[in-house]
């Protein structure tokens, strides 16, 4: 009896540390490997029922499901925003696809982990500037950003292919499996095995130390100075991460479509991210799930819709920029914890539901 | 030497340009502590109700009036509806819901109007090298930002406006209406993005033509201090005088960088802008 009050006592004392050890009963590290492992068999089985078309868009989830956790990790974590990720998509995509073009010997997971490194550089220098910034200062140099970047192309046109891009065609698939696996099947394994890595990586980041040090910069950074922590040093490390996983996202997208152009880099591309980490759900992994599969499926719902009420295109090209924008607005005002704000409220519902049933199913048993 | 010349009359003009829209985010930064990102979202929707006027009528003049007084609504429209119920919200709202407009807007605007450049008309003569038109966007954004300094320093409607974005609970009490002095507040500053709107567009208007300007903007409040109004104009003068240089001198893909290189730098010395004041901070 006086143990049970005890631990007891310790689940209701507000701020007891969370137990490293989860209710598995499996270190964190290992319960994620276990995750990403069954979620890439449910990938890799999905990839062969579904029809190539679907195989593609599977893996653009993929992508933007790194490139829109990165983003929560520096944005809803530590509370840096920033307006300019497709930049380092950009730099990830061409990083790709002038490695493939100049250095054609190189094996497709070395042009990644090269695509990561150019994009983590990138975002040293960025979070460089970024730590001595706050707020709408962050915010404006990093729009700067995603405006100013992709006219780079057409500045170096010989090599960067000025408005139209570089075109390129990656082999990457063993030819052992030529016969059994689709491009687009095989497409879909790469980028969410890569995906699956990176997002093992981040989760392990969030719950660390580190992760820790993250949310006490966020929440303040008075406090957090005076318990230790180096601010500037967290606020670089995460626009670091973060920028390498847009990176790789944009390695990932030059993969898939075989092209990098400064039009798939616009602004636009930029704020959707956003958009797509907001209507997630700023605070959470889960949220960044939610928020790639909607960048996707709107794109794809506001196309169905155009061709069935045959919309002009004026009102088809612009549709999917109103929808992000409605989105924004609406999620802000009214559901400000996003998609994932309310699959927990339901989970939760649902576990004390189960509880009380199980209570009562326990108190009939002593009956 | 003639270029230099060319290159820096032209600077000074788009330059008149940035601190008209830069000093429609400071009055607003002035107010709320937020940065409009929809500013250039609601100067656009000013100017293509401007370029339809002046389609149907054939008079600039009164295209121009209406492009002001659509401004002005559209500023107090976001105010009431979108920025007022977020007053109890984290920083990174606001931004999120200009943003949101921002998007809306454009998208509406290429609904509308399509995603086609328009031809719009400048003011006058836009001819020579400092034309008609240049002298006008020039003065035109010198007595607007005249008149918002009288109108902070000198008059009644200025004090209470600053009051209310200083000290809104004493302003309260002392009988101010500190929402209707917001509202008042963002009105004023999209009439003045407005402005820049139509001083910015010609010859060309589409859905992403302020992107840049906005940019540009945006720097130059920043290099302001983004609470400072004649700090503004004069980063805005700076900002397009020196793009301009690296515009003729060095490529005019390599303005935006720029403009990010000279954001970044200015902020990395004095990250509260060159004329701005550090607020201490609270422990």
């Amino acid at each position: 009896m006086p143990e049970k009050s005890t631990a007891l006592r310790d689940r209701l004392r507000p701020g007891t540390p969370a137990p490293v050890r989860t209710s598995a009963g499996l270190p964190p590290l290992v319960r994620h490997l276990l995750l990403a492992l069954a979620a890439l068999a449910v990938i890799v089985a999905l990839s062969f029922v579904v029809d190539p078309f679907t195989n593609v868009r599977l893996a653009t989830v993929g992508y933007y499901l790194i490139a829109v956790a990165g983003l929560t990790l520096l944005t809803g974590f530590n509370g840096q925003v920033s307006l300019g990720h497709g930049a380092f998509m950009f730099i990830g995509a061409y990083t790709v696809a002038l490695l493939v073009l100049y250095v054609p010997g190189l094996p497709f997971w070395a042009d990644l982990l090269l695509a990561a490194a150019a994009s983590g550089v990138a975002g040293t220098l960025a979070g460089a500037a970024a730590a001595r910034l706050h707020g709408p200062y962050l915010a404006g140099a990093t729009l700067a950003l995603a405006v100013g970047l992709p006219a780079v192309t057409q500045r170096f046109p010989e090599v960067l292919g000025g408005s139209n891009g570089l075109g390129f065609t990656v082999n990457s698939r063993p030819a052992s499996l030529a016969g059994t696996v689709s491009t687009p099947q095989w497409q879909a394994w790469v980028v969410w095995t890569t995906v699956l890595l990176a997002l093992v990586v981040l989760a392990n980041l969030t719950r660390s130390r580190f992760g820790r040090m993250l949310r006490a910069v966020r929440d303040d950074e008075v406090s957090a100075e005076l318990s230790g922590i180096h601010i500037g040093r967290t606020k670089i490390f995460a626009f670091v991460i973060s920028a390498v996983c847009g990176g790789l996202a944009g390695g990932l997208q030059a993969f898939l479509l075989g092209t990098a152009a400064p039009g798939s880099f616009s602004p636009v591309l930029s704020l959707s991210l956003l958009a797509a980490m907001v209507l997630g759900g700023i605070g959470s992994m889960w949220g960044a799930l939610w928020g790639a599969l909607a960048l996707v499926y709107f794109q794809a719902w506001s196309e169905d819709l155009t061709h069935a009420l045959d919309l002009g295109t004026d009102i088809a090209n612009n549709l999917p920029l109103a929808v992000y924008g409605v989105v924004l607005i609406v999620v802000v005002l009214a559901f400000p914890q996003g998609i994932q704000g309310g699959v927990r409220a339901l989970w939760t519902r649902l576990s004390r539901l189960s509880r009380l049933s199980r209570s009562r199913s326990t108190e009939e048993g002593h009956r | 030497m003639n270029g230099f010349l060319a290159l820096t009359v032209n600077g000074v003009a788009t330059g008149a340009v940035y601190a008209a829209l830069g000093l429609s985010l400071v009055i607003i930064y002035r107010a709320t502590r937020v940065i409009n990102f929809a500013q250039p979202a609601l100067a656009l929707i000013s100017t293509y109700l401007a370029y339809s006027v002046n389609k149907a009528t054939g008079s600039y003049w009164l295209a121009f009036a209406v492009a002001l007084a659509a401004g002005a609504v559209l500023g107090a429209l976001t105010e009431r509806l979108l920025i007022r119920p977020l007053r109890n919200r984290t920083e990174l709202s606001p931004v999120i819901v200009t943003l949101g407009l921002l998007m809306v807007l454009q998208a509406v605007s290429g609904m509308i109007w399509t995603n086609e450049p328009q031809s719009f008309p400048y003011a006058f003569d836009f001819r020579g090298l400092f034309s008609a038109s240049n002298l006008f966007t020039v003065v035109a954004v010198l007595v607007t930002a005249a008149g918002i300094l009288v109108l902070f320093r000198f008059t009644s409607l200025g004090l209470r406006l600053r009051a209310a974005a200083f000290k809104p609970e004493v302003a309260r009490m002392l009988g101010v209406r500190v929402g209707l002095m917001l509202t008042v507040g963002w009105a004023l500053a999209a009439t003045v993005g407005a402005l820049a709107g139509l001083l910015a567009t010609p010859p060309f208007l589409f859905p992403t033509v302020l992107d840049g300007v906005f940019v540009y903007a945006l720097t130059a409040a920043v290099i302001g201090g983004l609470d400072n109004p004649a700090g503004t104009v004069l980063g805005g003068f700076a900002v397009g005088i020196g793009l301009s240089y690296v515009s003729g001198y060095l490529g005019p893909e390599l303005v935006t960088v720029a403009a990010l290189a000279i954001l970044v730098l200015v902020l990395a010395l004095r990250p509260n802008g060159l004329f701005g004041q550090a607020v201490a901070r609270r422990v």
